[in-house]
């Protein structure tokens, strides 16, 4: 089953001629992702490898049954790009672009309530169901087929999370990426929900980091909805307060959203806490075999 | 980004939001001038990105232009502590001279962007309880601050000043001056991708008008693209001059304290590898993320940075080929390495495509790398090589 990207998956690739959008495309096809259309403005009627590229989001819609959809294009065009998704009615946006202001992602988060569109990322790695397909950049060779939900604010923290897990036998059922940034499309509370309900997932593991109060969110989630073992790490109980870490959300401002604050929230639901990032793959073997 | 206090001051005007007559300047001369030219009795105030100045006496009160040269003169090029610059203290640059204001009464007016709700709104915050900062107000008199939410799809409404000025039991006479300040506050706040713009003191004058007599603004860093205005108001004399170095190479890196240096790719994997240092008994020299498409100038760039931090000890890379493949972050590393002199132990991690070729290359270099496969086994060789005497 999986949950979100699924083989009934057939996806649209927004910014498919440009260097990323074309690059990604090639490596989600290897994958064995359904590519059916790209959309680049001022390029409809020409092809992309044999992919079939169009000027709007809605002919790849109508004409391909495009049902999902990543964004690869600058931050300057992603909002857009996101708001003509969400108005052609694609079900799962992805979009992989860093840099776009708070101002715009306030204005998409209004947009997306009351549509048929669930948003990934934006400044996420994207998704992958492993014997489905992927959108995004997780590498194609730390993924591998099985029963464990992987949700992160990272990208390349999950990839090592991701190959640890794979190295040791365990599989995935479906990896995602929710993004840095401040405000994100879907956050961990709604992914946690999907993975409690999905059959082929057995256990979670949740890769936070410091800023904001998305792990507090889960946690309170988690204590009173989630029955599948949840193991999780958070990043950053070195980082000073007051600075921006990279992503745009991870910063302790006004002393909230420490590293501490936050595993003590999940512990406190039940969640089994890694403090040891090289050790996170052996942590999730052990339960599951205790299981 | 953060701004002076100056700066923020010729954006309220923009946005007719009243503030004290005042000129910035950077010698003793200029503020003689200034306030000859203001004519009545001014304030001088330091330019630095911090609050609590005045305590650190960085704000002087000038009768006439030869106090005003005298005050700039002191603090012009003092090294100003205050709770928020740390001991290290800031260098004054700059002084704006102003009009002295007769205060009636102090108010605090802020709008943010609200990250305790998942409402993807702004806030407005006033309280009775101006002068103080934010964090002050809601310790001490957490009923005095009054919110009114503001969605950016529907924007300013009148309501929001009524709010605001009927919870401060602000003077019918005020209501309208208030009521424009909080619209031009919020028309601000949009236009130019703030994150924070807070006014404090908002003050009451005698004459009973409202006056901006502080501000401080910050802007998202990812809205600079398209407020070029803005962009340039960046004062990188305020900043970490390795920082500034690392921007400008598209590096992401902040200093810390500590003496293994490392250098990572991605900011979650760069903060994990801060943690492992600790958790391996070392404290990190830095935070440094070369992003994920790590070209041998950019790796060369943050080599750079890392060994002209005299602290730094040890080197840890650690980088997670995805995308980049491995051997080709080996020999941006050798090729780096061989054009800066490595004075410093270093230890590489790589993990991911192309692992193996990757191994080899630096194995096979002339270059002392250490190579270690683990993750944590690489954290502690680092340590234990930060701690070695030279």
């Amino acid at each position: 089953m999986a949950i979100l990207f699924t083989e009934n998956s057939r996806v649209v690739i927004q910014g498919i001629t440009g260097n990323e959008g074309s690059f990604h495309c090639r490596e989600s096809i290897k994958f064995g992702t359904k590519v059916v259309a790209g959309v680049t403005p001022g390029k409809g009627g020409t092809f992309f490898d044999d992919i079939p590229v169009y000027n709007r989001v809605i002919d790849a819609v109508e004409k391909e049954g495009a049902n999902a959809s990543g964004i690869y294009v600058p931050a300057s065009f992603a909002p857009d790009a996101i708001l003509e998704a969400i108005e052609a009615g694609i079900e799962l946006i992805v979009c992989m672009t860093e840099g776009i202001p708070v101002i715009e992602m306030m204005k998409i988060k209004h947009a997306l309530k009351g549509s048929n569109s669930r948003l990934i990322g934006p400044n996420c790695p994207g998704i992958a169901t492993p014997g489905a397909g992927k959108i995004g950049f997780i590498p194609n060779f730390t993924l591998s087929k099985g029963h464990v939900g992987v949700i992160s604010r990272s990208g390349t923290l999950t990839y090592e999370v991701l190959w640890q897990l794979t190295s040791l036998g365990i599989g995935q059922s479906t990896a995602i990426g929710i993004g840095g940034d401040p405000i994100v499309g879907t956050s961990f509370v709604d992914l946690l929900a999907l993975f409690e309900r999905d059959p082929q997932t057995h256990a979670i593991v949740l890769i936070g980091e410091i800023g904001g109060s998305a792990e507090e969110e889960a946690a309170e989630y988690i204590k009173y909805n989630v029955t599948k073992p949840v193991i999780a790490f958070v990043a950053g109980r070195t980082a000073p307060p007051g600075r921006r870490m990279g992503h745009a959300g991870a910063i302790i401002a006004g002393g909230r959203g420490t590293c501490q604050e936050k595993v003590k929230a999940l512990e406190d639901a039940g969640v089994v806490v890694e403090q040891n990032p090289a050790e996170i793959g052996l942590r999730v073997k052990k339960i599951l075999e205790r299981k | 980004m953060k701004i002076h206090e100056f700066q923020a001051k010729q954006i309220l005007r923009q946005y007719n939001i009243p503030v004290p007559m005042g000129e910035v300047t950077d010698t003793p001369d200029g503020a003689f001038e200034i306030a000859s030219k203001l004519g009545t009795k001014v304030v001088v105030k330091a330019q630095i990105h911090a609050g609590g100045r005045g305590k650190g006496g960085g704000i002087r009160l000038a009768d006439n232009p030869q106090e005003a040269y005298e005050a700039a003169k002191a603090i012009l090029g003092m090294r100003l502590v205050t709770h928020q610059t740390g001991p290290e203290g800031k260098i004054v640059n700059k002084v704006l001279i102003e009009q002295a204001t007769n205060i009636k009464q102090e108010l605090y007016l802020s709008l943010l962007i609200d990250r305790s709700s998942s409402k993807e709104c702004l806030v407005y915050m006033a309280s009775e309880a101006g002068g103080m900062d934010i964090e002050e107000i809601a310790n001490k008199y957490p009923e005095k601050i009054i919110k009114a939410t503001v969605s950016p799809v529907t924007g300013y409404s009148p309501f929001h000043a009524r709010k605001l000025s009927y919870g401060l039991n602000l003077d019918k006479s005020l209501s309208t001056q208030f009521a424009n300040i909080v619209k031009a506050l919020y028309q601000a706040f949009i236009e130019k991708d703030a994150s924070l713009i807070e006014i404090n003191p908002l003050v009451i004058t005698e004459e009973g008008n409202l006056l901006a007599l502080d501000t401080k603004m910050t802007f998202d860093d990812d809205g600079l693209y398209r407020h070029p205005e803005i962009k340039e108001m960046r004062d990188v004399s305020e900043e970490d001059p390795l920082e500034v170095e690392a921007v400008n190479a598209g590096v992401n890196y902040i200093k810390l304290d500590g003496n293994v240096g490392c250098m990572v790719n991605g900011a979650g994997l760069a903060m994990t590898t801060m943690d492992l240092i600790k958790l391996a008994g070392g404290e990190p020299a830095n935070f440094l993320d070369v992003g994920g498409g790590a070209s041998v100038e950019r790796i060369e760039k943050a080599f750079r940075i890392l060994t002209s931090d005299p602290k730094v000890k040890a080197i840890l890379v650690n980088i997670f080929g995805g995308i980049l493949r491995c051997d080709r972050v080996a020999n941006g590393i050798i090729e780096a390495a061989s054009k800066i002199e490595l004075k410093v132990p270093m230890v590489v991690r790589l993990q991911g495509t192309n692992v193996e070729e990757g191994r080899a290359l630096l194995k096979n270099s002339n270059l002392k790398f250490e190579v270690a496969e683990g993750l944590y086994e690489a954290a502690l060789k680092a340590v234990e090589l930060s701690k070695l005497k030279v």
